[in-house]
């Protein structure tokens, strides 16, 4: 049975998916991911996050099997 | 003399050689708001011996909530002037420089190239880049603390070898269009307090070596739940490459502009497209005028009446002599106009193509 991944929300981008913490059935890639968050919750186009699989940034596509957690993390400006 | 600081000195980590290593420090604050407050105190409080404190910013009565050096007595004065007569008053052995104005990249490197450490306080991001680029080309430690709502971040770039800098991070600014600015976010008073003073940790640790700093690492911190997530920085050479290679070609950048999100094209790109509009935002004396389909003059010397401008079309390429005028014209349309698109062009007329 497919392992279910954990996605980790921050700043603005936990304000648009409505909370810091959501479950998926397992994804084989970061695109995929991307494009399965952006047509659930479509205020994330044109948000600028970086994205990190088990705690490590990924700059490309990336694949996602077996991996635990995925943060979403956009920059913060306030001081 | 030392008393003010016995109960530091007496933790095994400091000792009088960490106390030694406070006061010989010198640190520059960048941003005397939410999150400089709270680091000035404790740094202060600990015995960092130099502090440079910059900020081109007046007090406001909406900072009180959580700037906590000043007072409703204190709205109107530069912060800079207010805090460091206030912590004169409180210590008499370290030494304040005050540089009451905002870093931008011609006084930036003059500035952070006079002190050892660096603490980015600051509440945009043209000056995080400004100042995260400048301390990669000067091999300058920064501690790092940006906060929105009831969040925050706290890392420290540039220590050691192979140390990771913002850009590794997030390696292209935001437009303001992808992040709202702080000041439209509300915050709780206490959120810089705590992210400021985990800075101020953190610095204390560079200067002394006391515990580990957060280097290569990136703290978020969410002041809700109290959950932290640790995020493990590299190098990342694509990122790298966004930063200026030079003193040189940094003065040469503008990061407002960066930060705008307005795209900017050649000659070349911009005039194969059609059924674009053309603006001019020279003044009228200057030549040579060009001879463009869908063209219109509006000078950037009369750019306080916006409504006095007319397009007939979504997409719009602005051009000046340049090429400077014409990304702080865009950026002003985009702000008036922002259902149109507006694209500078490189270079201005100056770079026109011959025949």
């Amino acid at each position: 049975m497919a392992e279910k991944l954990i996605i980790k929300a921050f700043g603005m981008v936990a304000e648009e998916i409505g909370q810091s913490e959501i479950w998926l059935d397992s994804v084989s890639n970061t695109q995929e991911l991307l494009a399965i968050l952006k047509e659930r919750y479509p205020g994330l186009e044109g948000m600028k996050f970086s994205l990190a699989v088990d705690k490590e940034l990924v700059s490309e596509n990336q694949k996602i099997d077996g991996a635990r957690e995925v943060a979403l993390l956009p920059p913060f400006s306030g001081g | 003399m030392m008393d003010r600081f016995e109960r530091q000195v007496i933790l095994r980590e400091i000792g009088t050689e960490g106390q030694t290593k406070l006061q010989n420090a010198s640190v520059l604050l960048i941003g005397l708001g939410g999150l400089g407050c709270p680091i000035l105190n404790y740094l202060s409080a600990a015995g960092v011996g130099k502090i440079g404190l910059v900020d081109g910013d007046l007090v406001s009565i909406s900072n009180l909530n959580r700037q906590t050096l000043y007072g409703e007595n204190h709205v109107g004065e530069l912060k800079t002037d207010v805090a460091s007569r206030i912590i004169s008053k409180k210590y008499s052995d370290i030494k304040l420089e005050v540089y009451p104005f905002f870093l931008n990249p011609k006084n930036a490197f003059e500035v952070i190239s006079q002190y050892d450490l660096v603490i980015d306080g600051t509440d945009n991001f043209p000056t995080r880049y400004l100042v995260n680029d400048v301390c990669f080309l000067l091999h300058k430690p920064l501690v790092f603390g940006a906060i929105f709502r009831h969040e925050g971040q706290v890392s420290v770039f540039n220590l050691g070898e192979n140390a990771c800098n913002y850009r590794d991070l997030f390696p292209n600014p935001p437009s303001s269009m992808e992040v709202p600015n702080c000041s439209e976010t509300g915050v709780l008073g206490v959120l810089p307090g705590l992210i400021g003073t985990l800075m101020a940790t953190e610095s204390i640790k560079v200067i002394t070596g006391y515990a580990e700093a957060l280097r290569n690492r990136v703290l978020f911190f969410d002041s809700k739940t109290y959950q932290q997530y640790f995020l493990d920085l590299k190098p990342n050479a694509v990122a790298r490459n966004l930063i200026p290679k030079s003193k040189k070609e940094l003065e040469q950048l503008d990061y407002e502009f960066l930060c705008s999100g307005i795209p900017i094209i050649s000659w070349e790109e911009g005039l194969k497209s059609s059924k674009v509009q053309w603006l001019d935002v020279r003044e009228s004396h200057e030549m040579p005028k060009l001879n463009l389909n869908n063209l219109i003059e509006f000078p950037f010397s009369e750019f306080y009446d916006l409504n006095q401008v007319h397009f007939n079309s979504d997409q719009v390429f602005v051009y000046c002599q340049s090429g400077i005028r014409s990304q702080k014209a865009a950026v002003k349309l985009k702000d008036h106009f922002p259902h149109k698109e507006f694209i500078s062009i490189r270079g201005g007329v100056n770079a026109y193509p011959k025949n």
